[in-house]
């Protein structure tokens, strides 16, 4: 069993995370009681992954663990251990931004702004998902998860629908047949 | 939040053994969408928490007999997609996809969605009374704010619902659970597992505080049978139902043969309406029937001071996946 901190000791006790964030690997000092968000807002520096409501029910804080869309406020940095996550500023590259966020402002799918980065990564999660149907009806139901205050889902829509197809992933395998 | 000690268990005995080393005073964590939400609240206040997830429980299996067996670990995305589930038991894959939104069926699993408690916001709040965080202390549901609770199953002492989805199918399909504890493994059909809260509603379900629950065993699926889930909410999704229905009818020569019903949104616990499946068994398959099962499924509901448009809602949930039901029979 491996045992980060057991109850006799100071339950504070820091422990020693390791995981890989934006593709660099990353070593953390701190309580099991740290959430994913808060190591990544306050230890990592990392600010574009918001804060809404802290309990899953807004996803202002989606980021990618394995390339999977979760909610970093209700997932322990400390299992994270091992494990790859992706953030906002993780998806531009020295090309470019990310089609998503080109998307996002050719569509100007945002007003404040605060849910944009989190509507992102839930976005870019989507079009790399083949189990997940192409048509409105089905992006809409699969970005449920992220709530924008500010009303934009129209344009939000139409950016996901314009980025399809242009993901990072299907321009590699459009340059190699 | 509230500090807790942490570990992983590598194997089932590790697991079990560290929750009876510490008396129950320990949580499993698997996906943590239940339990970080409630530590945060000051709800669930575990001294250990042990994380299940390099547990090998994440398999789904079809077995000789024609059963489904789920592994506890099995995440929602991936149960609600996997192919013998949307082949055999659609029912399932709808439920769960109706539950929660994409960031949340990602982490949570199959047995921490049974597991996950009520949403009822004084539960929530740890400046109300109420009887299933703190025994004794009295429910601020029954004079409150109860718009979202219960019908069925109630009792003075506590109207709150259990909140899944996915139970609610599992409630119809029958299913049986398998748990592990210091003793080794036994078996309790889902439909005894979650408990009706009556003086008790602390106790939700039969899981002793040293147990692990390792497989969820689906009953093989009713043979010619359509099925639909169909779940009324607030807003279209990514909210909790009001009230929702999962029905399986399998039809012969426009005769009910087998009927499958299960309640969600209105009940203590995921709601099994055996009666009106009996009700149903041999009855044409027309709306008068369906009206009918809905009346009989609802004969004991009782309603608070804000609740009671939630039992015409529910008979309309009940004979909506019914008719629905059966179209797919007859389409299959
Ligand atoms: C904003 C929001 C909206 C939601 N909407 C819906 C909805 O519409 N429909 C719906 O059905 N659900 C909904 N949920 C609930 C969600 O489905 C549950 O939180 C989830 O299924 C719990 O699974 P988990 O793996 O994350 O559990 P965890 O949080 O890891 O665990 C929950 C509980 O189960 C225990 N546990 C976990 N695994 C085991 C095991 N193998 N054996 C014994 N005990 C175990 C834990 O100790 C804990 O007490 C929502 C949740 C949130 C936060
Ligand atoms: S309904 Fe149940 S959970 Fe809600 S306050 Fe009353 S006792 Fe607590
Ligand atoms: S901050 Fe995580 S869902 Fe709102
Ligand atoms: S742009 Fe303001 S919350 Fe979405």
């Amino acid at each position: 069993m491996k045992e980060y901190s057991t109850p006799a000791e100071a339950v504070d006790a820091e422990t020693t995370v390791t995981l890989t964030v934006n593709g660099e690997t990353r070593q953390l000092a701190i309580p099991p009681n740290v959430v994913l968000l808060d190591a990544l807002r306050d230890r990592l520096g990392l600010t574009g992954t918001k804060k809404g409501c802290d309990h899953g029910q807004c996803g202002a804080c989606t980021v990618h663990v394995d390339g999977q869309a979760v909610n970093s406020c209700l997932k322990l940095a400390v299992m994270c251990e091992g494990h790859e996550v992706t953030t906002v500023e993780g998806l531009a590259s020295d090309a470019g931004l990310h089609p998503v966020q080109q998307a996002f402002l050719e569509q100007d799918a945002y007003q404040c702004g605060f849910c944009t980065p989190g509507q992102m990564m839930s976005a870019t999660a989507l079009l790399e998902d083949e189990r997940i149907g192409t048509d409105d009806a089905a992006v809409r139901e699969a970005m449920s998860g992220n709530i924008c205050r500010c009303g934009a889902y129209k344009n939000i829509l139409a950016a996901i629908q314009s980025a399809r197809g242009q993901s990072p992933s299907a321009q590699q395998e459009s340059e190699n047949p | 939040m509230r500090s807790f000690a942490f570990s992983s268990a590598e194997n089932i005995e590790q697991a079990v053994s560290a929750q009876s080393d510490n008396a129950g005073e320990g949580a499993y964590i698997a996906g943590g969408t239940t339990l970080i939400d409630l530590v945060k609240l000051d709800v669930m206040r575990p001294a250990q928490v042990i994380d299940l997830n390099g547990l090998p429980l994440k398999e789904v299996e079809q077995l000789d007999d024609g059963r489904l067996r789920i592994g506890a670990l099995v995440s929602n995305t991936d149960l609600a997609h996997h192919p013998l589930v949307t082949e055999h038991y659609p029912l399932l894959s709808q439920a769960l996809l109706s539950g929660a939104s994409t960031q949340l069926r990602n982490m949570a699993t199959t047995a921490g969605n049974i597991m996950q408690r009520t949403r009822c916001p004084y539960f929530r709040d740890v400046a109300a009374a109420c009887n299933k965080r703190e025994p004794g202390s009295g429910c601020d549901a029954l004079e409150g704010v109860n718009r979202m609770h219960a019908l069925l199953g109630t009792s003075e002492h506590c109207i709150a619902t259990h909140p899944s989805d996915m139970c609610v199918a599992m409630a119809a399909l029958g299913a049986t659970l398998t748990l592990e504890g210091p003793n080794g493994s036994r078996e309790i059909a889902f439909g005894d597992f979650h408990r009706l809260p009556m003086d008790r509603p602390d106790l939700e379900h039969e899981l002793e505080p040293d147990e692990l629950i390792t497989h969820i065993t689906l009953d093989t699926p009713v043979v010619g049978g359509g099925s639909h889930y169909i779940k009324l909410r607030d807003r279209a999704s990514y909210e909790f139902a009001l009230a929702s229905a999962a029905a399986v009818v399998a039809i012969e020569d426009g005769v009910i043969r087998d009927a499958r019903l299960a309640l969600g949104g209105v009940a203590t616990k995921p709601w099994h309406a055996v009666e009106a499946e009996q009700a149903l068994t041999g009855q044409p398959a027309s709306n008068e029937s369906f009206e009918e099962a809905a009346e009989i499924a609802l004969a004991e509901a009782v309603s608070r001071e804000h609740n009671a448009f939630k039992a015409p809602l529910a008979r309309q949930a009940i004979v909506r996946a019914l008719k629905h039901a059966t179209q797919a029979a007859m389409n299959s």
